[in-house]
């Protein structure tokens, strides 16, 4: 006699809203009783620049030949009132990453990557090291609202001053630096004692609000006797109304840099939950300084999560002038490196994922002060790596300008994008690829 | 004796002239008149040199001061001294918010009262008030003394590091993580030395001094509030 067959059963579930990672994160908020902190930027899915493409000439565009025509690269930057403006070969700047957050090899083969493409680094908290100002052609001084390291000798070798209100991991958040990374030397730069975990302050000491910011950029540009183009940048959570006051400040370069924009350790609540996406604030930012009459005159630099020469393009075809690169920096030093993999693994996770920044116990030698660690990374190999992706970054973006018939990756612009989610189309006010539907703008379309 | 009247003279031709100076200058007295509180006057200044201003200044006067001695007959806004570096900065009157904030040395003699945040976030600088102190003041201050002989606001020393705080008069309230101290010999000393400096002959005993728990020194959950 034959069995009966059993009852189909459904396969295991989970749940989209407590789903797997979700589960794990209340476990190991019931278990430790505080929260996660981590580095790196939102790693939640997000309308992105892969969700714009680009027309290409055809019929009515004008196409121009392969790698061969000329389609310059080169900007300005601070020319609206700095006697000395910055002039890049590439727009792909590296973002502000700190030594502390960073090891001394580390800033140095930044600086020297971007030294060899003929784009600028970025300070971070923590003040200006040898390392960095020696290595890196032009140099951007961070002016952030903890000062640690801050000194007017060092804000004369810089070539530009960024005023640091937010970063686009943590718009409203001040900075950490777990006591593991509080080594002598970046105890004594930040004049604190050693191996303390370190708050930066999340607003400026000695101004509130945009009226004090033309004061405070008045006195930057007087100690710096007007030569400095002074940056400031923001943590895109309102672009609009942040851009405009930031040019009405008197800065001559606004950052703005976009939730997937990295940290070196902040909460994960606050990275995934706090400002806006990347995509979502450059419209934004170009439309304020339009309104202001100050478009190209006000340059404007977008970060979080650039990664590809595509990204570089879709950028500047919305109306930013420059864009910079932090975390992908990283990756071509060597970050996340699957050579290192059985260390990841130690540590509880994997190449690719590894984000863990603030603990200072990076297998590739990156983020962390540990000496024997820091030794990993060779610096001069480390700025070949850099200056080749610079250089793969800027081949792309010109590869694309040039199917668009752009000349200058500057004359890219919103006409040769479209969007595929309704979401991009209207964050990035493009149309809806097949349509002439710009969600928010136009009517109905086909 | 250069004399720089800013009813006629710009506020970058005067700091224009100060920067080109140079330690072996011998042009080492200025005066400035009408400063008609203005903004950024005298910052920037690397050279031993005196200035003194004859009258009101704006924003961040003295701010990033090297070497110099400033001193300010009338009062003062926001940001004095800020950022100082070395020399002495001197205002008759009284100064506005965040006055020697973040400063990283020399000293600020304020004898008059001084606003909110005063010596806020200040890494090494010594600060003396003759007056008295608003609120959050030494908030996140990390290293030097400040030294008030009256009163101090509230949250007087929130989230602070290793800086010294001597108050001779009544404080409202502590900030975060702040505490009173035993005035020790060393303490004493430094309180002594630094009141000598300014210029302020007061005993040191009526003094109390306040410091950090360090109880927010390593991030854990009993601090997370």
């Amino acid at each position: 006699m034959s069995e009966l067959p059993s009852n189909p059963r459904t396969p295991p579930r989970f749940s989209a809203t407590f789903d797997p990672y979700t589960i794990a994160q209340i476990q190991r908020a019931a278990a430790t009783g505080i929260y996660d902190i981590r580095g790196a930027g939102a790693k939640r899915a997000l309308p992105h620049f892969d969700d714009l493409l680009f027309l290409g000439a055809s019929m009515s565009r004008y196409p121009l030949e392969g790698y061969r025509e000329k389609c310059g690269t080169d900007v300005v930057l601070g020319n609206r009132f700095a006697t000395k403006p910055i002039k890049l070969k590439t727009p792909v700047t590296i973002a502000g990453m700190s030594f502390g957050a960073l090891s001394g090899p580390a800033k140095e083969a930044l600086g020297r990557g971007a030294s060899a493409v003929g784009t600028s680094t970025t300070t971070g908290d923590g003040g200006m090291t040898h390392e960095e100002r020696s290595h890196s052609q032009i140099l951007v001084y961070q002016y952030l609202p903890s000062r640690y390291g801050m000194n007017p000798d060092d804000l004369r070798k810089a070539d530009a001053i960024e005023v640091v209100v937010g970063q686009g991991a943590k718009p409203g958040g001040g900075g950490m630096l777990l006591g593991q990374k509080i080594s002598a030397r970046v105890a004594k730069m930040r004049c604190l004692p050693e191996g303390i975990d370190q708050r930066s302050a999340c607003r400026h000491p000695d101004w509130t609000g945009p009226d004090d910011l033309e004061i405070k950029i008045g006195e930057l540009r007087e100690i710096t006797d007007w030569e400095k183009p002074i940056y400031v940048k923001l943590g895109a959570s309102r672009p609009y109304y942040d851009t405009a006051l930031a040019a009405k400040a008197g800065a001559d370069v606004v950052v703005v840099d976009g939730m997937q924009g990295g940290t070196a350790a902040t909460q994960e609540v606050f990275i995934e939950n706090v400002g806006i996406p990347t995509l979502a604030c450059i419209r934004q930012a170009v439309q304020a300084l339009q309104d202001l009459g100050l478009h190209r005159k006000v340059q404007l630099i977008v970060s979080g999560g650039i990664r590809t020469g595509a990204d570089v393009a879709k950028a500047l075809a919305l109306g930013a002038d420059a864009v910079a690169i932090g975390t992908a920096a990283l990756i071509a030093l060597g970050d996340n490196d699957p050579n290192f993999e059985e260390e990841y693994r130690k540590l509880g996770t994997t190449a690719g994922a590894y984000d863990d920044w603030q603990e200072g116990r990076d297998p590739a030698g990156i983020t962390t002060q540990d000496p024997v660690l820091a030794k990993r990374l060779d610096p001069i190999r480390g700025g070949h790596r850099l200056a080749n992706y610079l250089a793969v970054l800027t081949l792309e973006a010109q590869t694309i300008a040039r199917a668009c018939g752009k000349s200058h990756v500057h004359n890219l612009e919103p006409e040769d994008l479209v969007a595929l989610t309704i979401e991009a189309a209207a964050m990035a006010r493009v149309p809806l690829a097949g349509t002439d539907w710009i969600p928010g703008i136009s009517g109905q379309g086909l | 004796m250069p004399v720089v009247d800013l009813s006629k003279s710009a506020i970058r031709d005067l700091n224009r002239l100060l920067h080109s100076l140079t330690a072996t200058t011998n042009e080492t007295s200025w005066t400035v008149q009408n400063p008609a509180g203005q903004h950024s006057i005298a910052v920037g200044v690397d050279a031993p040199i005196e200035i003194e201003i004859e009258g009101h200044v704006g924003y961040y006067c003295a701010g990033m001061n090297k070497h110099a001695e400033i001193t300010i007959n009338g009062n003062a806004g926001v940001g004095l001294a800020e950022n100082m570096m070395s020399g002495v900065v001197r205002v008759k009157g009284d100064a506005s918010q965040a006055a020697g904030a973040t400063g990283q040395g020399g000293l600020l003699v304020i004898e008059g009262n001084a606003s909110a945040r005063c010596g806020i976030s200040m890494k090494g600088i010594d600060i003396v008030v003759k007056g008295s102190i608003g609120s959050m003041s030494a908030f996140m201050a990390q290293a030097g003394s400040l030294v008030v002989l009256g009163d101090a606001g509230e949250a007087l020393g929130d989230s602070i590091y290793e800086a010294r705080l001597f108050v001779r008069g009544k404080v409202t309230s502590l900030g975060a993580d702040c505490e009173e101290k035993t005035i020790g010999d060393e303490e004493r000393t430094i309180l002594a030395a630094v009141l000598e400096r300014a210029g302020v002959d007061v005993p040191t005993d009526g003094f109390r001094l306040y410091g950090s728990a360090r109880r927010l020194y390593h991030f854990h959950i009993d601090n997370a509030y």
